[in-house]
Formats: structure tokens, sequence, C-alpha cells
């Protein structure tokens, strides 16, 4: 137990914390990765690099602008939309000629692309780790029972609800949410009554890999950023969604929670062994409800 | 009778190749040699996985846990304890298929893409673990240099027991796959409904073929060890068993030795192509996709359908007329 910090009230509510902002990022990684599941049905294996180019993206975009405030926020901005773009190329230029195939294809499709994207940004950006400055409001860290905690880290804890909130107006009040998740339950039926499905995938698969590139951007001041990222991203990703339940948005928060608190709590308790306590978190919800905590939209 | 014929031909072709790979290491330099053996290792963990995947159409995300848990088993013994060299070599691919009927207890209960990515997800714990123990595993450094018995020490040595070893598989797995159990499971496969209706419990008859086909993937990961010498947790990673996948795609899902033939494109490029750049990964990212687009059922399968499509194409007519 050696390395750990002695159990105080302080020590047990900064852990809550830092997993809680944890399961933010996971959360917006994750939904994003659901909502593509739910509507395409394919497990985007590349939603990792877009993750990574996501971060990448954003040190260059803040690097544009000066390194300061104004650049930060313009990466919070730009860095999704330009992660958007690509993955709007490669569903209209590759992807969508393959729906009619079977998952297995789409899955290995998909990895291809993570492959490709992962070596293209190591040629982009080179393998050299990266660090991005949180703009000066956001710089330092408040007293929480006389711990420092990251101002950083809390306005993730504001940024992930808030995302929550709009994917769950947006798939329930728009016209657009409302025939994604029609798609997701009845694509014939979608398609019969008038509906280019194909666009409705496209829309998904963009707005999925949008939210990738959006929690690369938002975790890129808390880590390096660095080649490698994709990979553990997209495990913790997968994870997530198998015990949220497939497709579903609130399953994902559900599962990003677990897995972020878990994380956190590991760290404190058993810190070399930390990444081990999510997984079992995972075993143990699959051992109880297979088919993950809420229902799965398949 | 025109299968009979296809199957007396590649009997012999098999049979050639097999002789020719026996006398290799006589006129071969020693780096092809270590090579050959690679190809074979990669080989054999190809095959293992095409049981599930190509004869079951069942979604085996995470083949390669069960090749790091018997190259990491072996290994472990091997570097660890001083027991027999037979006993690590026989632990390994025993650990593997236990390995595999845990993780399959939970997977079966599941359909196709779920069922993959809980695999992916049960693997990964142990490839997490196997990362962390840096006690007992090494960590991410992995155990290098594990002490092998004399007579596979050499290049040479290992390449026989490899070749042996994987001819062996190969017959048994041939054997297993031409034999009722086997029948059934491509009819699993084919027609999952209409086989339980008969009576075949479906999910125990899957959950015996991940059994099997983490056993050679075992095998796969010992002859990994005796090949390399070492283990690292990459050997779990689930990259890897997603390039494994891409070389059963790419020979042949639904052809018997489709996999080898993979197998050995892969790893021959891999190697020469890295030897001239680092972007290896972008190479087979593009290869996967020109497969995917172009054909998808694998070269030997394409091959197959060539010599098929003009035999079947005059039945079908020759019935309508």
């Amino acid at each position: 137990m050696e390395g750990g910090q002695a159990i105080t009230l302080a020590a047990l509510s900064i852990t809550l914390l830092v997993g809680l902002s944890r399961a933010m990022i996971l959360f917006i990684v994750t939904s994003g990765l659901s909502f593509v599941l739910g509507v395409l049905r394919v497990p985007n294996v590349a939603h990792g690099s877009l993750y990574m180019i996501g971060a990448f993206a954003a040190h260059s975009i803040a690097t544009l602008f000066g390194g300061g405030s104004t650049g930060f926020w313009l990466a919070m901005i730009f860095a999704p939309l330009v992660v958007a773009l690509i993955s709007l190329v490669a569903e209209r230029l590759l992807f969508c000629h393959l729906y009619q195939r079977e998952h297995l294809m789409l899955l290995l499709f998909t990895f291809a692309l993570m492959l490709i994207l992962g070596d293209l940004t190591k040629i982009v950006w080179g393998a050299d780790y990266r660090s991005i400055m949180a703009p000066t409001m956001l710089q330092g860290s408040i007293s929480i029972f006389g711990s420092p905690f990251p101002k950083y880290n809390l306005f993730l804890l504001v940024i992930g609800p808030l995302v929550a909130i709009g994917l769950w107006l947006f798939s329930t009040k728009t016209k657009m949410g409302k025939i994604a998740r029609a798609a997701a339950v009845d694509m014939e039926m979608v398609g019969a009554i008038g509906i280019n499905v194909s666009w409705v995938f496209a829309f998904a698969f963009v707005l999925g890999c949008l939210l990738a590139g959006l929690g690369g951007a938002l975790v890129s001041p808390t880590i390096s950023v660095t080649i490698g990222m994709d990979h553990n991203i997209i495990i913790e990703a997968f994870l997530i969604v198998t015990i949220g339940g497939l497709g579903n948005m609130w399953g994902a928060m559900v599962g990003s929670l677990i897995f972020g608190i878990t994380q956190s709590f590991g760290v404190l308790l058993w810190p070399q062994f930390a990444i081990v306590f999510p997984y079992l978190a995972v075993v143990i919800v699959l051992t109880l409800k297979p088919t993950g905590m809420l229902k799965s939209v398949w | 009778m025109f299968s009979e014929m296809i199957r007396q031909k590649s009997f012999g072709v098999s049979a050639a190749i097999f002789v020719v790979l026996l006398i290799a290491p006589s006129f071969l330099p020693r780096y092809y040699i270590y090579f050959l053996a690679v190809i074979f290792v990669t080989a054999l963990l190809a095959m293992s996985l095409n049981l599930c995947v190509g004869h079951g159409m069942l979604f085996q995300f995470h083949h390669g846990v069960f090749y790091g848990v018997g190259a990491y088993t072996a290994g472990l013994l091997l570097a660890k304890t001083s027991l027999p060299w037979w006993i690590a070599f026989i632990a390994g691919p025993l650990a593997a298929a236990f390995a595999g009927l845990l993780i399959g207890i939970f997977c079966i209960r599941l359909n196709r893409l779920y069922f993959g990515m809980l695999q992916i997800s049960l693997g990964s714990l142990i490839w997490a673990v196997a990362f962390r123990w840096y006690a007992l595993t090494g960590g991410d450094d992995g155990i290098h240099g594990i002490p092998m018995p004399d007579f596979i020490s050499s290049t040479t040595g290992s390449y026989y027991f490899v070749l042996i070893v994987l001819g062996i598989c190969l017959v048994l797995m041939y054997l297993i796959l031409k034999s009722p159990f086997g029948s059934t499971l491509q009819a699993t496969r084919d027609n999952p409904e209409r086989c339980a209706a008969v009576g075949i419990n479906v999910r125990r008859h899957q959950l015996k073929t991940i059994v099997i086909a983490t056993f050679f993937g075992g095998v796969a990961g010992v002859l990994f060890v005796v090949v390399e010498g070492s283990i690292f947790p990459d050997l779990l990673f689930w990259v890897l068993s997603l390039e494994i996948m891409i070389m059963c795609l790419l020979g042949g899902w639904f052809t018997f030795a489709g996999p080898i033939l993979g197998a050995a494109i892969i790893v021959s490029l891999r190697t020469f192509i890295g030897t001239y750049t680092e972007y290896w990964t972008l190479i087979l990212g593009v290869i996967l996709i020109l497969l995917i687009f172009f054909i998808p059922e694998g070269i030997m399968g394409y091959n197959y359908r060539q010599l098929f499509r003009s035999r079947t194409q005059y039945a079908t007519e020759s019935q309508t007329e």
C-alpha cells in the first residue's frame, strides 16, 4: 500500500471528484462511440484515433493562436470540427459503400481506419510529447476540505453534464435526433418512409466522431498528448459501452461513472494495480447483468 | 467427384510443401530459417482463430489473449521454476484452453457483436494484469532470454520443433473439421435456428469450439516462446487480435488453409516493408481496405470461387433445362 495517501475525508472527496471529472471525459468520448453503435451497429475501432487527433489538433490550433486563452477556446471549438471533417471524408469516400456488408467487415474497416489514422498522426505531428496550457481562468486550484483540486477538473465537471443534456435534448427533441433513434431501431422502416438512410448514417457517424474529437480536445490540458493514447481510450470506451448497454447514452454515462470512480479509488487504494480496478468492476457488472446496466437499443 | 479431385491435389501440394520445408534448413541462410519459423507460429495462431471465426462464425475478437496466456504460462514456468520443459510446454496450451473456457462461459450467453465486445473487455483484464504485475511478469518490459532445453535452443532446432508441432496441429484441426463435430459446427454457423430445432445444443457446441481453438492458440503461444525466447504484454494486446483476423480475411475465411497463406503474406510484408519504412501499419491499413472492397472472400476463397464457378454454373444450367 506504499505510495497511497492517508485516507481522510479530504482525500476521499478529492478522489471522488477526480474520478468524476475523469468520468466526464470518458462520457464525452464514449457517448460518441455509443451513438455510432446504436445507429450504425458498428463498434468504431477508429474512435480512439479520432480522440487522439482531436488532442493533437487542439494543440496545433492553440499554438497557432499564441497558446493563450483565446487559442485554447478556439482549439476547443475547431479541433472537434477538424475531426468531424476527417470522419465525414472517410465516411462518404469509403465507409458508406460497405453498409450492406457483414458487420465483421465494417468492424475491420474501422480497424483499417485506425491503423491509417494512427500512422498519419505520427507523420503529421511526430512522436513527441506535447502539452497545452489551460486558459488563465482555469489554471490553479481551489481548496476542498483543505486539499487542492484543479480548477480545470471543475470545468470538466460542468462540461460533461452539459454535453449529456445537449445530446439528450438533441435525440429526443429534434427531428434529426428522432430519425437517428428510429434508424437505430428499424433502419428499413426509416428508409421506407422516404428518408435517406445513408445520410442518417453519415450524420450519426460524424456526430459520434465529433464527440471523440471534443473529448480529445478537452483532455489535452490534463495529460501529455502523444502517439499511443488512442489504444488505451478505445478499450476503456468499449468496456464502458458494454457495461452501460450498447447504444444507450445514459448507459454510457453510468458506465463512465463506474469506470472513472473505480479508477481514481484504485489509485488511492493500490496505485500499482489501479488499472485493474475498473476492469474488475466491469467483470462484476457483466457477471450480474451480461447485457449491461441499462437497456441496449439492439 | 470434383471436390475429391481438389482434395487429392491439395494433399499432394501440401505434402510437397512439407518435404521442401523439411529440407529447407540445409540450403537457406539462418535468418530465413528464423523467419519461416515466425511464419509457422503466426500461421498456427491464425488457423486456430479461423476455427472460431471462419468455421463457426463466432466473433472471437480477442484471440490474441489466449496466445499470450499460452506464451506467458510456458515462459514463466521455464524462466521462474525448475520444472522440466515439457511440463511448461503442456501447461501453456492447457492454461490457454482454461482461459478460453472461463471467458467463453461469459461470452457465449451473448450474440455476435456483444460476444466480441465482451471478449475484448475480459481479455483486456488479463492484459492489464500482465502489464502491471511487475514482480511476476516483468510488466511492460516482459521477460527476455528465457532458457530453452538444448534440442531447441538453436535456430534449426527450434525450426524443426515448430514445423513438426505445426504439422501435427494442422492434421488435428483438419480431422476435427472433417469429423461430425466440425460438420455440426459449420451447420451452427449456417443455420443456428435449425440446428437448435434438431436438438443440437448450439451454445455448448460453440463453447467447445472456443476451448479447442484457444488450446491451439495456446500451442502457438508456446511456439512463440520457443522461437523468440521472450514474452511481453503486446502478445495479449487487442491490436494483435485484430491483425490475426486480417490474416484470416486475407487468406480466405471459409477455406481450410487460407489463414496460413494470410499469415505468410502479412508476416513477410511486415518484415520486408518494415526494413524500408516505419509506417508499416499505414500500409497494413491500406491493404485491409483494398481487401474489404475487392476480395472480401480472401485470396484462396477467390481462387476457389473462380474454380467452382464454371462447374456450378454448368450444373444449375443443366438443372433448369
